[in-house]
């Protein structure tokens, strides 16, 4: 009769041990599987697309999704192939990432840091996503990029404008896209100067948080520089709906401008309220009264209707952005094909950034030869690229921002249809938006590959 | 003193809109002993009523315009309303402008349907259970509510105009005798406050000077007695449900060119509509709307520039302070009856 190995003590020591590593969560295991977290094993690689699908941004986590959607479609090798065939780099073949088909899973931010959070940590831990995409808020952004920082996947950001996002809370996970409120002072200050003047008094209304504060810094920054007086600028509570005790006094204050630093229903709720007080229709300091919005989104002008119409804003992107300005956009107008044949309606700019970022970062595994985040953070620093709607465009190393070129938009007075509200009036080019990235403090750090 | 009477016009305009729905809620709760969470979303229904009629009314065609282009290079389609076709272009544009005031007609069979549906549909059920089951039930149903306005109109604000003739402002302070252009003021809001006034007015008036509204009056007081007087109290109180559903909701419809609409509107009052309650005095008409004014200026002043230059902050905290305040010298609220709410 054969003597078995087993001892009861050793039978014990291997279950707690067998034991303690299922109940471990994955996303601290891949170390002894793996060279970095969630590496693709099989035929298919997962991406993680956590946007708003509920609460006040779910129309346009909707279309973020959209786009995504898209993205993955172009990807693999279907539909179009939309900004594939503009894209300056020529890595990607159509047939996935690194011949890996290409799967999504979703996530609900809600537009809350806590819950933008757990959807990314499940979609890491459950869905073994690699990399996590998306969002419409700079809180959510910079929550989910020091997740996604410690879990060691990368976050490419979505609908973020706040300086801090690659500013003082920066990661070297983490890359944007999308412009700032330092680009967006930067941009439209000369248009500001040159349509309305030097001699202005501005007031601003500044909602009480991250993005606010930075916004109304950059636009302050930038229009005293061309000579504005700031008169006063008043911090307005996130939550608030009816902002008439606001802007009641705006009018006697010796102002001539409104700034609104509002975004989503805030901007819709102020200006509506703004209009209403017959700002626009007054005189101030022998001047005309004028109001600025210093971030536009078109779901925003969609909400606000005919208010919109002859205010002064930045966005950063358009669909008209080729038509109008010609071939060094190459690939917005792909874009909008593409995205206009599937769904119905152009595509957003929070549509046009997600997008891009999705091409982004497929197009930085293919270059860099794996989906190891330290190899595809190599692979976007400094990447220098066109074709992607934007005119040429660069992911700047040290901090992790695109640089690429600032739309100022005016909304329409006689739109054509509800997608029609915005017009833009001029480019401003990326060499002008131009800073130090030290300005804004934080350190990027290092990769993290979770291993 | 501009800044003085702009900020009382102001709260007074905005304390409007919270004695609104605050009446509704504290008219619930006095008849049916019922905390409503719910009437927010009844005050959100109002608003869509608004939205609705204005999409019924401007349902369109569409014909192809080919000296202009949509986003992907076609000949663009333009919508043109049915109304404009039927009525001509002038008066087809001027019943879509009115859009506001014309769904004040449809609201009130639609909302008084509502509540009817809602009080006996669900909430009778939670007559005899504690308050707390009563909260629960209703604030599930509000966002079962809101859910479905999100679900066909999207999560998006939608823009609702004033009719042209009363857009913009005015010049209030000239006609008070101020100097010209001290105080201007939105027309809409001003009509808003005078429509306040007349709906509470007319609120009080049916309860006060009608068969039906001393019957509700009596059974307020002892429900026990006026059944055993061979009424049907409970009928009584579910039509009362359905007046205060209305109330609400008249005050979405009328709001909705304030701010534009969403799903979400009627929690953002929902909050600061029971203070306006408890601060007034659980059950007592006159507390809520005396609360509501009084807040709606409270709020006003906190958020002045020179207020929040000397105390940061207050204006996101004045009424919970005053809640507070009032609460601890008048436990009841300003106008609360003894035995409401107490055990």
């Amino acid at each position: 009769m054969a003597k078995s190995n087993f001892t009861r003590r050793g039978v014990l020591k291997t279950g707690a041990v067998a034991g303690a590593g299922v109940a471990l969560p994955t996303i601290f295991t891949a170390s002894s599987a793996s060279a970095y977290v969630n590496e693709p094993t099989g035929s298919s690689v997962t991406l993680g697309f956590n946007v708003p699908q509920t609460g006040p941004y779910a129309d346009e986590g909707a279309d973020e999704l959209r786009a995504y959607m898209l993205a993955v479609e172009h990807l693999n090798g279907e539909g179009d192939g939309g900004m594939l065939n503009t894209f300056s780099s020529k890595a990607l073949k159509g047939n996935g990432i690194l011949g890996k088909k290409v799967e999504y899973v979703t996530g609900d931010t809600q537009t809350k840091p806590d819950a933008a959070r757990a959807s990314a940590r499940s979609m890491i831990e459950k869905d073994g996503a690699v990399m996590i995409t998306g969002g419409s808020s700079s809180g959510v952004a910079v929550a989910v990029q020091a997740l996604c920082q410690e879990a060691g996947v990368i976050f490419m950001a979505g609908l973020t404008h706040s300086n801090d996002t690659t500013g003082k809370d920066k990661k070297a996970n983490g890359f944007r896209h999308f412009f700032n409120s330092y680009m967006t002072g930067a941009a439209l200050a000369p248009i500001l100067a040159n349509e309305y003047g030097t001699d202005r008094k501005a007031y601003h209304l500044t909602a009480d948080y991250n993005w606010g504060y930075t916004t109304e810094e950059a636009v302050r920054t930038s229009t005293e520089a061309m000579g504005w007086e700031t008169v006063a600028a008043v911090k307005t509570p996130l939550a608030q709906t009816d902002f008439s005790s606001y802007v009641a006094p705006v009018l006697s204050s010796g102002a001539d401008v409104l700034v609104l630093n509002h975004y989503g229903g805030n901007m819709v709720n102020s200006l509506t309220s703004a209009v209403q007080f017959g700002l626009r229709a007054s005189e101030a300091n022998g001047k005309q009264f004028q109001i600025v919005v210093p971030l536009y989104s078109r779901l925003m002008a969609q909400g606000a209707g005919k208010n919109v119409a002859g205010i002064y804003g930045t966005t950063g992107w358009h669909w008209s952005l080729e038509n109008r300005f010609g071939e060094r956009y190459t690939g917005s107008n792909a874009f909008v094909q593409s995205f206009g044949q599937k769904y119905g309606f152009p595509p957003s700019q929070a549509a046009h950034t997600v997008y891009c970022q999705t091409l982004l970062y497929a197009d930085a595994c293919e270059r860099a030869g794996t989906f190891n985040p330290c190899g595809v953070v190599e692979a976007l620093e400094d990447f220098e690229f066109d074709g992607l709607g934007s005119g040429p465009t660069l992911y700047r190393g040290s901090d992790h921002q695109c640089f690429k070129d600032a739309l100022v938009v005016k909304g329409k007075e006689n739109p054509d249809s509800e997608f029609d509200l915005l017009e833009i009036v001029d480019v401003t080019p990326r060499e002008a938006l131009v800073y130090d990235p030290a300005i804004f403090g934080g350190e990027l750090g290092s990769c993290n590959p979770g291993a | 003193m501009d800044q003085i009477v702009l900020q009382i016009l102001n709260g007074l305009d905005k304390g409007s809109a919270y004695a609104l729905i605050a009446l509704g809620l504290t008219l619930i709760f006095g008849t049916l002993g019922v905390v409503n969470f719910a009437h927010g979303a009844l005050f959100m229904l109002g608003a869509f009523c608004a939205v609705t009629l204005s999409r019924i009314l401007s349902l369109s065609h569409t014909i192809l315009d080919e000296t202009k282009k949509d986003f992907l290079g076609n000949p663009l389609k333009v919508e043109v309303p049915y109304v404009k076709d039927w009525f001509g272009e002038a008066a087809g544009a001027a019943i879509i402008d009115w859009s506001v005031p014309l769904a004040l007609l449809f609201t009130v069979p639609v909302m008084i349907g509502i509540g009817v549906i809602m009080e006996r549909g669900l909430i009778k059920h939670f007559y005899k259970r504690p308050h707390a089951d009563q909260i629960l039930v209703t604030f599930g149903l509000a966002i079962v509510l809101q859910e479905i306005v999100k679900y066909y109109f999207g999560a998006n604000q939608i823009p609702m105009n004033a009719p042209q003739a009363f857009f913009g402002s005015f010049d209030f302070g000239a006609m008070i005798g101020m100097d010209p252009g001290a105080v201007i003021y939105p027309y809409w809001r001003i009509i808003y406050f005078c429509f306040a006034a007349v709906l509470i007015a007319g609120v009080f008036a049916f309860l006060q000077f009608t068969t039906f509204g001393m019957v509700v009056r009596a059974g307020m007081a002892d429900r026990e007695t006026v059944g055993l007087l061979g009424i049907n109290i409970d009928r009584r109180f579910t039509i009362m449900f359905g007046i205060a559903a209305a109330v609400a909701g008249l005050a979405g419809v009328m709001y909705t060119p304030i701010n534009p609409p969403n799903y979400h509107m009627g929690m953002d009052f929902l909050v600061i509509s029971f203070v306006v309650v408890v601060v007034g005095g659980m059950g007592s008409l006159p507390g809520a709307i005396l609360a509501g004014l009084l807040l709606g200026v409270l709020e006003s002043f906190a958020s002045m520039r020179q207020v929040l230059e000397i105390m940061p902050g207050i204006n996101q905290v004045v009424i919970y302070l005053a809640a507070i305040i009032i609460l601890l010298t008048r436990p009841r609220g300003l106008m609360g009856r003894k035995g409401v709410m107490e055990d």
